[in-house]
């Protein structure tokens, strides 16, 4: 009887096993095929369902009138989505997976850093085309000419933070808080630093403390942050610690105002943080309340479909693969060879100099990083993040 | 000739597959997918000698994975790529091949080394203490690393992809492919070479009774010792070879998530058996991927099948058996010690 089932088993998984080498796929001339590298489970799903979600409505659009129109003839559009699990050998995989296997023409994706950079390196030895729309650290698209990215850098949002506390806060000193284990909350909070000392003039940053990712009490830091009295304080972190740690700070006595980066902008932090936050200030890729003209209209569609206000990683989303689909348009024709085709989107890619997102203005200069402004958006009463300045890099 | 039926398979195998990558006939997908399977089976199976053969519960895998990987990586890219540290490689590209290797080596060494966390304190403790200092032990690592700046701290450490290319540029081989499953077959190789000895009788024997062991004359420390060291060093070649294949490392990804992922394997493939460990090492590596269409569903759907393994066979795919003990009619055509 244990025999059988031993057998069975055998059976089972090596069954398994041919399903998985079988699972080849039939080619259709008349579609494009663009593949998404997104986190769908693992620990942030809901930046992989925001892309997902962007990325649908776009395709709907583009197909309910026919297809995409390359040189004269509209080919239909196919989005595969690979889930990466947050996990960096799974975007490997899955990068792999989407250009050998389902013979993409380009791949937008993946979000964090921890992913884009392996992955980034996997698609620029496969000479395919990668945008990523979140990826913020310098490292992913360095070297790499077969990869762009649709958001500006770490180093260009640390200076924005600095002449914008500067100017609106008439602050002199500043104090910092950030997550150790978290690459883009240290890098952002060393570059801060750096240009506040510069700017003020050394010591200035009257507290520089870290925690770590799964913290949930920052009292012994923001004691001492507190007692140094600066006149504000930094947090690159992620929304669910800045809810905590606002809340904390304001427990303690502080009464001054915070600034933060990109990482605040999720339509999460005002049901974690409540009134602490508001009146709060942060800088981020794009300001929903407020918007104008195209972004609005990406906002309130969004809105209708999937009944939340899309963050950051759903406009950037769109923006990338609008990128994306404006070269394959301009290469002008669908080359057979899916290599060549390939070749011929990097190079129109890498030919865009200019590009009109809902993100805003992006400028390419030779380079897969677009030069675009900044925005600093301020918590309003209601909730919503509206928009208080644009900063642009000189 | 029986005697060498079973090594000549084995490394034709290794060599077909080899060939198939090179032909392109396995693209690029296949052999990625191939050579995180290798890395899998030998986590699951060195850790298969704590947590099956030595009974101790270890849940701290994922840490000297992490010292294997960053000490082999340190390696590497000082001698093979342009770095930050000494500016231009150290050698050239030829003498990748012998440096590679070693660069393992030392990895697997330092992991070794760390593995004394964990060895030492289990003279002492055992069971849950036990598993709770591995786990300690997991966080030290991680976050030692995250506060280094030399390699990047929670940045990630990359560049280690050049030795590859400086292996290739040489002679076009699928290298990182050759290194990973003569790694996994070394590695299996050595544990069984290790358990069926007479010195390797001790760590069952310590997982049946500890103190009848030790009235027995089993040196149960030193026995503890070389488990530990043994396990956790193979897990530090197993991070080496990871490394290496992603050309990126970031100490998240070996945190507890991942000692979780091995311990899976294990105790899918069952504890005691070596060829389970591979088996289930293989099995999971593949139904992550084949069953990558459901989406976000397939983390509905393995975590169910596992709860069924369990429910229906408890022992894990293989208990404790050996696939030659399935499949005794086989043992004919070969033999092997």
């Amino acid at each position: 009887m244990k025999r059988i089932t031993v057998k069975i088993l055998f059976a089972v998984l090596a069954l398994g096993l041919g399903v998985f080498a079988l699972a080849a796929c039939g080619k259709d001339s008349n579609t494009i095929k663009v593949g998404f590298n997104i986190p769908l489970t693992g620990d942030i799903p809901k930046v992989g369902e925001a892309s997902k979600f962007a990325a649908e409505m776009l395709k709907e659009d583009i197909n309910s009138k026919g297809g995409l129109e390359v040189g004269g003839k509209k080919y239909k559009l196919e989005f595969i989505y690979q889930d990466n699990e947050s996990k960096a050998e799974s975007a490997v995989n899955a990068a792999l997976k989407l250009i050998n296997q389902d013979n993409v023409l380009a791949i937008v994706g993946p979000n964090s850093s921890k992913q884009a950079i392996p992955a980034g390196a996997t698609c620029n030895d496969a000479q395919t085309v990668m945008v990523t729309p979140w990826s913020t650290n310098p490292d992913t698209t360095k070297d790499r000419p077969w990869v762009f990215r649709a958001c500006f850098l770490d180093p260009f949002q640390g200076p924005v933070a600095v002449n914008f506390a500067a100017k609106q806060f008439g602050a002199k000193t500043a104090a910092v808080l950030f997550d150790i284990a978290n690459d883009y909350s240290k890098g952002l909070a060393e570059i801060f630093k750096a240009e506040w000392e510069k700017k003020m003039g050394p010591g200035t940053v009257v507290g520089f403390e870290s925690h770590g990712t799964k913290d949930q009490d920052f009292s012994a830091q923001l004691t001492k942050i507190v007692g140094a009295k600066p006149d504000f304080i930094f947090v690159p972190d992620n929304y669910n610690q800045v809810a905590l740690i606002v809340k904390q700070a304001h427990d303690l006595g502080y009464k001054g105002p915070f600034m933060g980066s990109d990482a605040w902008g999720s339509a999460e932090l005002m049901t974690l943080c409540g009134k602490d936050c508001i009146g709060q200030f942060f800088s981020t890729h794009y300001a929903a309340a407020g918007a104008q003209g195209a972004t609005k209209e990406f906002i309130d569609r969004f809105n209708a479909k999937y009944k939340y206000v899309p963050d950051d990683v759903a406009a950037l989303t769109w923006d990338a693969t609008r990128l994306v689909l404006q070269a394959i348009q301009s290469v002008g024709k669908i080359d057979k060879d899916v290599k060549v085709e390939r070749k011929a989107v990097r190079d129109a890619l890498a030919n865009i100099k200019e590009f009109d997102g809902i993100t805003g203005k992006m400028k390419f200069a030779g380079t897969g990083d677009p030069n675009k402004c900044a925005v600093v958006v301020q918590i309003s009463p209601e909730g919503k993040f509206e928009f208080k300045e644009s900063v642009c890099p000189e | 000739m029986q005697k060498h039926t079973f090594t000549i398979g084995l490394f034709a195998l290794i060599a077909l597959i080899v060939a198939l990558s090179q032909l392109n006939i396995l693209d690029q997908y296949y052999t990625s997918v191939i050579m995180f399977m290798g890395v899998n089976v030998m986590l699951a199976s060195s850790l298969n000698l704590v947590n099956g053969y030595m009974g101790e519960f270890s849940c701290g895998h994922g840490g000297f994975m992490c010292v294997g990987a960053y000490v082999s990586s340190l390696c590497t890219v000082l001698m093979f790529s342009k770095n930050q540290i000494l500016g231009a490689p150290l050698l050239p590209p030829q003498l990748a091949f012998i440096g590679f290797p070693i660069a393992l080596m030392v990895g697997a060494g330092a992991a070794a080394v760390a593995g004394l966390v964990v060895a030492i304190p289990s003279f002492k403790t055992r069971g849950d203490y036990l598993a709770i200092i591995t786990l300690a032990a997991n966080y030290i690592i991680i976050s030692a690393i995250n506060n280094m700046e030399i390699v990047g701290g929670p940045r990630g450490f990359m560049g280690m992809s050049a030795t590859d290319r400086a292996m290739s540029g040489v002679i076009d081989l699928p290298w990182m492919l050759i290194f990973v499953l003569l790694g996994s077959v070394f590695t299996v190789w050595l544990l069984r070479r290790f358990v069926t000895s007479t010195l390797g009788k001790g760590v069952p024997a310590i997982c049946q009774d500890e103190i009848a062991a030790e009235i027995m004359s089993v040196d149960t420390n030193r026995m503890k010792l070389i488990a530990f060291m043994l396990s956790s060093g193979l897990a530090g070649l197993a991070g080496g070879l990871y490394a290496h294949v992603l050309g990126y490392v970031n100490p998240q990804s070996f945190d507890i998530m991942r000692s979780t992922e091995v311990m899976v394997m294990v105790y899918l493939g069952g504890m005691g058996s070596l060829s389970g460990a591979a088996i289930a090492a293989v099995s999971y590596t593949v139904l992550m991927e084949a069953l990558r269409f459901l989406d976000v569903w397939k983390w509905v759907v393995i975590p169910l099948l596992l709860i069924l393994l369990m429910q229906f066979r408890p022992e894990g795919i293989m208990g404790n058996k050996e696939l030659s003990d399935l499949f005794p009619k086989l043992r004919k055509y070969y033999s092997f010690k």
